[in-house]
């Protein structure tokens, strides 16, 4: 881990800023927390390109609108269920 | 040509003359100021008589010599020493305590207690009940009284005096607090003077009549009352029946109640130490013999002063210093100082006995033993802390606490006992634990400050409201509080309040009334933490709880109370939204019952007029009519009170709202004709911030109707009368409906009687205030008709009324110019402001300066004729004895160049060009910087090749100059000679440019950034001038230097002249260069890269390919500031060659940046990360990504870290992007990995 002179320095302002974000991780970081992450950016990604939106309804064959609904719901829980936690 | 000035100009050919003449003139009075050096130094007389005499000689006008002082860079040092040993300042600084920068009205917080059992809402309302009746009984008692001693003195005079008083009720019951003062001193910073209604309604009795539970304490003699510790001699109203005078009593809070773990001290089933502490001689730990240490009484004695803030005699505080001596000496003796005196055999350490309890209440011992300052007798000088003597005989902390000071003991005495925490019960081992936790907060290092501060709010709902706050509190109401102390514990409510939620309803009284003070407090900061924790209780208890916790407090009988609950509603207000608050406000302000809930009503819908500002407007409506009634109140504070709400509101309603308005319009209109004094200061100000948002028809028609009372208000001796007159005079002016001809022939004649006198000059308040309503009055009726009145005062003999007049017509003209000032206003214009600038002998603010600049530059080619005659004023001053006087001189030069060049008047330019060249040996500092800044000014406007003298003869002579060391003059000279390299350089010869090159480096050590800037800048227009070569030369050479500053300045001219000069003439020489084998020139060489290529940006793609090789070397250097600079050099390499196709070689160069990323400095991580950022730009994030998912999932977790936090950045820059370049992740089981999205395709 950081030690204490590192706790005061430049270095521990970047880590604040990035803990602010979501999708950001540490070293403790598993898989599956990755994937989710990497899983609603992708949802959030296709949903800000509206290009995007309009490929995926044609692809589907479904209304933009049930396109975005879909993603939104998928974002709730996109890899299933977490893993049971081993130790703690 | 005005008569009143001499105008020794001479015609142009008889220049030379003139200029020897001046020589002659200028060696006399050189001369003679000598000899007033030498007289000066004989006899402080004989200097008088000789400036006298030296001023006599001088010509007509007396030169204003204001004394004989030490020259003014001197004085301007010792500032710089005082600075120097800041830390000896510190240690004997004013007191950081909260009470001690306090006013007495802030003071009154103390009066109210958290303690107190009536907590339910019946109680309390009944307690205030009756605490009303008490006062009312008691003005009665005081009424009878006085009126039995104006019987018995038959004293009619007496009698008349006291009838003054309006409504009965108001009468003080205390004849001696007389209300104006009080009222005066009771005001906060912040506050206007009429938000605080007089203190004299709130008389002698704001202490509540609850028993407090500090009662528990068994201490003899408590008589039902609070006592609290102000010690006022009062009549004491918790005494029984007694209706006769009660003795005064002087008791304070402490000696009743000395501890809130009293009980805990003194319980029984505390365990006593063990005994085993004291086996074997061993010697126990300080925490072991701590409880037992009698807290020092001098620091609770001088506590006790300073929170009763009276002032101690000096013999008090000498007999109080001697008595710390002999106790210090007298000590109990310690396990160790025992071990030396007895032999170890023959003796026995016995136990202590198990019925011993050690005191731990300090305040019950200092009453045991009365000392001439114990109690609360007044008189005391509040005594600066004296750690010194103090941490004698106080006892230790145990380890891994802080430091407790003495004031701390009562309320963490509980942790000096070592105890088993098995023994305690559950209840207690939490208690300690807060305690604990809430020590360190305050008094701990910032470490243990947040750890301890994130366990409280962790373990909140674990610990309980009431445990929390139980503690909390009476630490926030601690008189020896400080500032970082309160702010500490306040955050740790703020944090605590969230975690707590509704668990906090039962608290909220006692909350409020700890926090409420902040509201009100001087400090900004202080505010608004206050504000943010009423708002985040309110969020968190509702706003029925907040009613109901603060609904007795309306009417308390104590302003004070009224006046903070007012603040906090409107807190509340602004948190809950005003909708929510409205009927509960129109309840309040329609009160019946007494006219203090009226009053605190209005004040509430002020407050939120303030705190919200043009948020009120959807509720404008609806808070006008609830308070409208208020101006017709019987009362005259509620009167008063509603006229400043409704200014409040009409403020920041401000430019709309005025419909809402409608219905007060009548009632103020009327209240102006009926009332005097404070009431119609406060109607005044209300129409005042209403006229500005009526239609121009209405406006016109109030305005007049107001203007009449404002007009007799004008004689008015009252300065906050005068305040507010002058401001709504400036608010109906500024207002359109209002013709110019009716403030012409009715407004102007008056005002200017009345207010343009020279006592008005005399207060800053009113001098702007003045000013401002003029500069309204002259938008509206046009520059000429203000200037024509007031340019005769121009030649006022007080001098800061001068200054007012002058500030006046400057911002007259800078708004509307001078077109309409005909020729004769010109020429007494020109006139006054002569002989303004003359006469003045101190210049704050530069009024004068400006002023005069002002003037002429809005005149323009109108001031052509009287130019040779300010030149010749100004020519005449360089030559003054006086440096200030010369100062002004020059600098009014450098004013008014712009204007010469306008005018056309270039020989006069050329001739003052010459002048101010003679005056470049001046000795004076200052002088010589305005004197530079005067020449440059004027090489500004006449251009290089028409200047005179010629540059080639100007430069010469500044180069001895640079080697000035004072900044003003560093800082003219260096912008005057960066002037001529960058437009005259070729007038000079390239051998003095270098002459100055080297200077210029001595420059790079300045302090002052500006300095510096404009040296680095010169370099570059030098090395553009000369060429390259022998500035990058000198350069170079430069970077040996050991001063870092100086290196680091180099490295940026070097840039700079790489920049000027394009990078292929200065980066052969540059990298040749790094070839040294020495630490400090290949670092700077690298610097110097990295600047350059911030500086040129997208030209850097010419030449990566020809420094790679060199940063390459650097990147593999084993010296850790070669590859932190290298990498910020990539880092700009990367950024400005985004796009550019230079890929190969930034991946090339990445690949030698990337393993630095385990390195462990801070500076050099930082380094290596923006370099990854420049390559996330350059190449993209998906090819960063690649590097960085080698060691996401790394066994190592030193790996893991850095690697997730270089892949955070990349998140955060390129969160987006990212989408298309994650890996493709199989399924695992029941968790799909895969985004089947990307699989799709039509």
């Amino acid at each position: 881990m950081a030690t204490a002179a590192d706790r005061f320095n430049i270095n521990s302002q970047l880590e604040h800023l990035q803990s602010r974000y979501v999708g950001t991780g540490h070293a403790d970081t598993n898989r599956f927390e990755w994937a989710v992450n990497i899983h609603r950016d992708s949802y959030a990604s296709y949903y800000g390109h509206h290009t995007m939106l309009q490929y995926f309804a044609i692809a589907e064959n479904e209304s933009i609108g049930r396109v975005k609904y879909n993603m939104m719901q998928k974002m709730l829980l996109p890899c299933g269920l977490p893993p049971e936690r081993e130790e703690e | 040509m005005v008569s009143t000035r001499r105008s020794p100009n001479p015609p142009p050919d008889e220049e030379e003359a003139a200029i020897l003449a001046l020589q002659e003139e200028r060696k006399q009075a050189e001369a003679a100021a000598k000899e007033q050096k030498i007289a000066a130094e004989n006899a402080k007389a004989a200097a008088k008589a000789a400036a006298a005499a030296a001023a006599k000689d001088e010509g007509p006008r007396k030169a204003k010599l204001t004394s004989f002082t030490a020259p003014k860079e001197v004085l301007d040092d010792l500032p710089v020493a005082d600075f120097q040993d800041e830390e000896g300042v510190e240690q004997f600084g004013a007191s950081k305590r909260i009470v001690d920068r306090e006013s007495d009205y802030s003071k009154r917080r103390l009066n109210r207690s958290v303690a107190g059992d009536a907590s339910t809402y019946a109680e309390r309302v009944k307690e205030a009940q009756l605490e009303r009746e008490k006062d009312n009984t008691m003005k009665q008692i005081a009424q009878k009284r006085r009126e039995e001693a104006e019987r018995a003195a038959a004293d009619a005079r007496l009698a008349a005096a006291r009838g003054d008083d309006a409504g009965g009720d108001e009468r003080d019951a205390l004849p001696s607090a007389s209300a104006e003062p009080a009222a005066k001193r009771a005001k906060p910073a912040e506050v206007e003077w009429e938000d605080m209604p007089v203190a004299a309604d709130a008389p002698a009795q704001p202490k509540p009549a609850r028993r407090n539970r500090w009662d528990a304490t068994p201490v003899a003699g408590d008589v039902g009352g609070t006592g609290s510790w102000d010690a006022t001699p009062k009549i004491d109203a918790g005494a029984g029946g007694g209706v006769g005078p009660t003795p005064k009593r002087t008791r304070s809070r402490w000696d009743e109640t000395p501890l809130i773990r009293a009980g805990a001290a003194g319980d029984p089933n505390a365990t006593p130490l063990g005994a085993g502490a004291f086996d074997g001689g061993a010697t126990p730990g300080p925490g072991q013999l701590a409880g037992m240490v009698t807290p020092d009484i001098h620091g609770l004695a001088a506590q006790h002063m300073a929170a009763a803030n009276v002032p101690m005699t000096p013999e008090q505080y000498n007999a109080m210093r001697w008595e710390r001596e002999v106790e210090a000496r007298n000590a109990p003796l310690t396990d160790e100082d025992l071990d030396l005196m007895l032999p170890s055999e023959g003796y026995k350490i016995l136990p202590v006995p198990d019925s011993y309890v050690p005191i731990r209440t300090p305040a019950r011992k200092l009453m045991a033993t009365p000392t001439p300052y114990g109690g609360a007798t007044p008189g005391f000088y509040a005594m600066p802390d004296e750690d010194r003597g103090q941490a004698f005989d106080v006892p230790d902390t145990p380890a891994d606490l802080p430091t407790m000071k003495p004031e701390d003991y009562q309320y963490f005495a509980p942790l000096l006992k070592e105890t088993e925490e098995e023994e305690l019960s559950l209840e207690e081992q939490k208690e300690r634990k807060i305690m604990k936790l809430l020590l360190k907060v305050k008094n701990g290092t910032p470490p243990q400050r947040k750890s301890a501060l994130r366990q409280l709010t962790d373990k909140a709902r674990e610990f309980g409201a009431g445990p929390l706050f139980n503690q909390i509190l009476p630490l926030l109401m601690s008189p020896t509080l400080e500032d970082q102390e309160r702010h500490l514990l306040v955050k740790v409510i703020d944090r605590i309040l969230y975690k707590l939620d509704d668990l906090v309803r039962p608290y909220v009284h006692k909350i409020l009334v700890v926090i409420e003070p902040l509201l009100i407090d001087e400090d900004y900061y202080a505010r608004v933490e206050g504000r943010e924790i009423i708002s985040n209780l309110s969020k968190a208890a509702g706003l029925a709880t907040m009613i109901a916790a603060m609904r007795p407090d309306i009417d308390n009988i104590d302003e004070y109370v009224r006046n903070t609950t007012a603040r906090a509603f409107a807190v509340v207000a602004q948190a809950l939204g005003i909708p929510a608050l409205l009927p509960f406000l129109k309840a309040v302000c329609q009160s019946k019952k007494s006219w203090q809930a009226r009053h605190t009503g209005i004040k509430i819908s002020q407050q939120i007029a303030i705190l919200l500002g043009c948020a009120v407007l959807p509720h404008l409506k609806s808070l006008v009519e609830i308070i409208e009634h208020g101006l017709q109140d019987e009362n005259q504070k509620v009167r008063t009170i509603t006229a400043l709400s409704v200014a409040a509101l009409a403020e920041s309603a401000a430019p709309y709202g005025i419909e809402s308005f409608d219905s007060v319009l009548k009632p103020l209109w009327k209240g102006i004709r009926a009332h005097r004094g404070k009431v119609l200061a406060a109607f005044l100000k209300a129409i005042g911030f209403i006229i500005p948002l009526m239609d121009a028809m209405y406006a016109n028609y109030y305005t007049r109707e107001v203007m009449v009372i404002l007009i007799r208000e004008f004689a008015s001796a009252d300065e906050e009368m005068k305040k507010i007159t002058l401001k709504v005079v400036k608010q109906c002016v500024g207002t359109d409906g209002v013709e110019p001809e009716y403030i012409r022939t009715e407004v102007m004649p008056e005002f200017f009687k009345n207010f343009w006198v020279r006592r008005m000059a005399l207060d800053r308040r009113n001098y702007n205030q003045l000013v401002e309503t003029t500069l309204e009055i002259a938008l509206k009726v046009g520059a000429s008709e203000i200037i024509g009145r007031v340019v005769e005062d121009l030649k006022d003999e007080s001098e800061p009324y001068r200054r007012m007049v002058m500030e006046t017509i400057t911002k007259v003209i800078e708004k509307l110019g001078t077109a309409d000032v005909d020729a004769r206003l010109e020429e007494l214009l020109i006139d006054g402001i002569l002989y303004a600038f003359q006469e003045q002998t101190a210049d704050d603010g530069d009024v004068m300066l400006t002023g005069f600049g002002t003037v002429v530059s809005s005149l323009g080619k109108r001031s052509k004729p009287y130019l040779p005659q300010i030149c010749g004023t100004i020519k005449w001053r360089l030559n003054n004895k006086s440096a200030d006087v010369r100062q002004q001189a020059a600098d009014l030069i450098s004013k008014i160049a712009k204007v010469m060049k306008i005018c056309e008047e270039e020989q006069l330019m050329g001739h003052l060009g010459v002048v101010l060249y003679e005056y470049l040996g001046e000795e004076y500092p200052e002088v010589l910087g305005s004197i530079l800044g005067a020449l440059k000014g004027i090489v500004n406007v006449t251009g290089m090749s028409r200047m005179t003298p010629p540059v080639k003869d100007l430069l010469p002579r500044l180069t001895p100059i640079l080697k000035n060391r004072h900044e003003k003059v560093q800082e003219n000279c260096i912008d005057l000679v960066g002037r001529i390299a960058d437009r005259g350089a070729e007038f000079v010869p390239a051998r003095e440019w270098m002459r100055i090159c080297f200077e210029l480096l001595e420059m790079l050590k300045a302090t002052k950034k500006a300095i510096r800037r404009a040296t680095v800048n010169t370099f570059g227009y030098i090395a553009k001038a000369i060429g390259p070569q022998d500035v990058l030369a000198t350069l170079l050479n430069n970077l040996k230097v050991q001063e870092r500053q100086n290196r680091v300045c180099t490295t940026v001219a070097i840039a700079i002249v790489a920049e000027t000069c394009s990078p292929f003439t200065v980066l052969p020489a540059l990298m040749n260069e790094y070839r040294v084998p020495e630490l400090n020139i290949q670092n700077g060489v690298l610097k110097s890269l990295a600047f350059l290529f911030e500086y040129i940006g997208e030209m850097g793609k010419d030449y990566i390919y020809a420094v790679t090789p060199l940063l390459e070397d650097a990147l593999m250097d084993r010296d850790l500031v070669h590859r932190q600079t290298a990498a910020v050099t990539v880092k700009h390499l990367a950024l400005g060659c985004a796009g550019l196709g230079c890929e190969d070689a930034l991946v090339h160069l990445l690949n030698y940046v990337w393993p630095n990323v385990f390195e462990t400095s801070p500076h050099l991580i930082n380094a290596v990360m923006e370099a990854i950022e420049g390559a996330r730009i350059s190449l993209g994030p998906g090819f960063v990504l690649g590097y960085l998912l080698q060691g996401l999932f790394h066994p190592a977790r030193k790996v893991r870290e850095i690697y997730w936090k270089i892949y955070n950045t990349l998140y955060i820059g390129a969160q987006d992007a990212l989408v298309a370049q994650y890996p493709a992740l199989e399924d695992e089981g029941e968790r799909q990995y895969r985004r089947h999205e990307l699989d799709v395709f039509i």
